[in-house]
């Protein structure tokens, strides 16, 4: 048997087990046409965010905001990320009704974090019908280990990573969508500008030595992930899922840079409503990550903002190692 | 021809690799550009409007001044393919499920009336097949799609499915060079429609 008659067998294979979901589906009643949930359609989700910001907000009024600046989606939190370090204590996941209420409000789709590990805020938030959940390092891990399987969801997952190792071992858990960590409520872009370079290093030998299968395979063994989805990473030279930069976002030049060094979209958390111009920054934050490209239209967003406005920011060195949320779940 | 694609927001890249397979398997020679303002307009042979989020991709067309010359253009016969948000843009009437009246820019250029996020959330977002009139059975992936529930003058639907609450739907509609579809096949990787929209640019 041939390469390619073998991928014929396989691709066969596949549509037979699409075939069982959706008979599947059908038996058990679900709410939904055909077959929910498939890998294709929870990766294919996150690729409509491209060129997109999703804004983190706390109630609707905030959600109505940032869809009326054109957000592509919202993350619903208890508390934005500068205010948990303000706080400090255990940090969760949000109100049911507070989500509730967004959902209710807006037309764009809204995402809500869990903690990492905990399995049964990342049920609860399926249930009522979120629709991207973001496994977050922001709250207060439930699990130091292990992460939840998101291959048994129907949602989509997005998860934070510092490095390639560290995202394909998402990946693999069945992540459909990665962002860098940043360090979140800092609005300093320092940490995530060193994630999203890091990404590119690795990604840049990875697609040069695609051919160099003992590398391959050691690469995979030392960052704990199979030698299939290295050899995927390593042909396409990028993720094989949406990649957002995340954490200390704070300027429509931020995230323009942040598009420019590769990423797919930007997350904004306290940068938007911890800004006393939250409307107009929105705004300027969505401009400048669709025309990234133009120097005139990232001009003309950071001109639609003050930098007296902006939120104050903490200087990263200033921050004990125990402050750092980035290190958390890197397991 | 030259294709554009509208890259300011959404799954424009998917579009572009599928246009350029379309046009290989065609034998059709001719580039596919990423749009995002209007420099290159007057040049295009046809336009994709990618999937994405409705609500951002009107705002960034009207912020970049396209608005009043996209929708001259293609109302004047511009070949144009909307897929997901592409079909809400294009569609001159738009509600939302939950919402109800929705206060969205849009180009309102094709016989329609849309229902956004029409199937439920993305936990209710699936795949299928679906028989697409002149072309046969395609695998389709609908995301937040919306539906096509009203069609008249000289729009037409090419094919329909059967939802549990909104009954026998259209998802795919043609009218004059515009094709609009709820569903994205660049992210099932079917080549049909991208194929058929090569066709009318070649008429």
């Amino acid at each position: 048997m041939s390469w390619v008659e073998a991928t014929g067998y396989l691709e066969r294979l596949r549509d037979l087990f699409y075939g069982l979901a959706e008979i599947r589906d059908t038996i058990k009643r679900e709410r939904c046409i055909g077959s929910c949930g498939t890998v294709r359609v929870k990766i294919g989700f996150p690729t409509m965010f491209r060129n997109g910001v999703i804004m983190d907000v706390t109630n609707p009024e905030q959600a109505g905001i940032a869809e009326d600046a054109g957000a592509v989606g919202v993350m619903v939190l208890d508390k934005l990320p500068y205010d948990v370090r303000k706080s400090g204590g255990v940090a969760r996941m949000a109100d049911v009704k507070a989500i509730e209420d967004v959902m209710n409000s807006i037309t764009i789709p809204v995402s809500a974090k869990c903690r990492i590990g905990h399995y049964m805020e990342a049920v609860i938030l399926e249930e009522i019908g979120v629709d991207l959940i973001d496994e977050s390092e922001v709250l207060t891990p439930a699990d130091d280990q292990h992460h939840i399987n998101k291959w048994i969801f129907k949602v989509p997952f997005v998860n934070g990573a510092r490095d390639l190792p560290e995202a394909l071992r998402r990946i693999s858990e069945g992540a459909s969508m990665i962002r860098t960590k940043g360090e979140a409520g800092t609005g300093n872009v320092a940490e995530a500008v060193r994630h999203m370079k890091a990404f590119n290093n690795d990604l840049r030998t990875l697609a040069s030595r695609r051919d160099d299968e003992e590398f391959l395979r050691d690469y995979a063994r030392s960052s704990k992930v199979s030698y299939e989805l290295v050899k995927l990473v390593a042909d396409l030279g990028r993720l094989p899922v949406i990649n957002f930069a995340a954490g200390g976002i704070a300027t429509p030049a931020d995230a323009a840079l942040m598009i420019w060094l590769g990423a797919d979209g930007v997350f904004v958390g306290s940068g938007i409503f911890k800004s006393s111009d939250p409307r107009a920054r929105a705004e300027a934050i969505v401009l400048a990550t669709s025309r990234w490209d133009d120097p005139e239209a990232v001009v003309e967003a950071q001109r639609m903002v003050s930098e007296k406005s902006a939120m104050q920011g903490i200087d990263i060195k200033s921050l004990k190692p125990e402050e750092l949320l980035q290190v958390r779940g890197s397991a | 021809m030259r294709i554009g694609v509208l890259g300011l927001q959404g799954d424009y890249e998917e579009h572009i690799y599928l246009l350029k397979k379309a046009m290989g398997k065609k034998g059709v020679s001719g580039e596919v550009i990423p749009v995002k303002d209007r420099s290159v307009l007057r040049r295009l042979s046809g336009i994709v409007i990618p999937g994405g989020e409705s609500t951002v991709i009107g705002r960034l067309i009207e912020r970049s001044g396209m608005t009043e010359e996209l929708r001259e253009m293609i109302s004047q016969g511009l070949p144009t393919l909307g897929t997901c948000a592409g079909a809400i843009l294009m569609a001159k009437r738009v509600r939302d499920r939950v919402v109800g009246e929705v206060t969205q820019p849009l180009l309102s250029v094709m016989s329609i009336g849309v229902v956004r996020n029409a199937f439920g959330r993305q936990r209710e977002s699936f795949e299928t097949e679906v028989d697409v009139e002149g072309v046969g059975r395609i695998r389709a992936v609908f995301i937040r799609a919306p539906a096509i529930v009203e069609i008249w003058g000289n729009a037409r639907s090419l094919s329909s499915i059967e939802a549990p609450d909104l009954g026998r739907i259209s998802i795919l509609a043609v009218e004059g060079n515009m094709i609009a579809s709820a569903f994205h096949p660049e992210i099932s990787g079917e080549t049909a429609l991208h194929e058929m929209f090569i066709d009318i640019i070649k008429k």
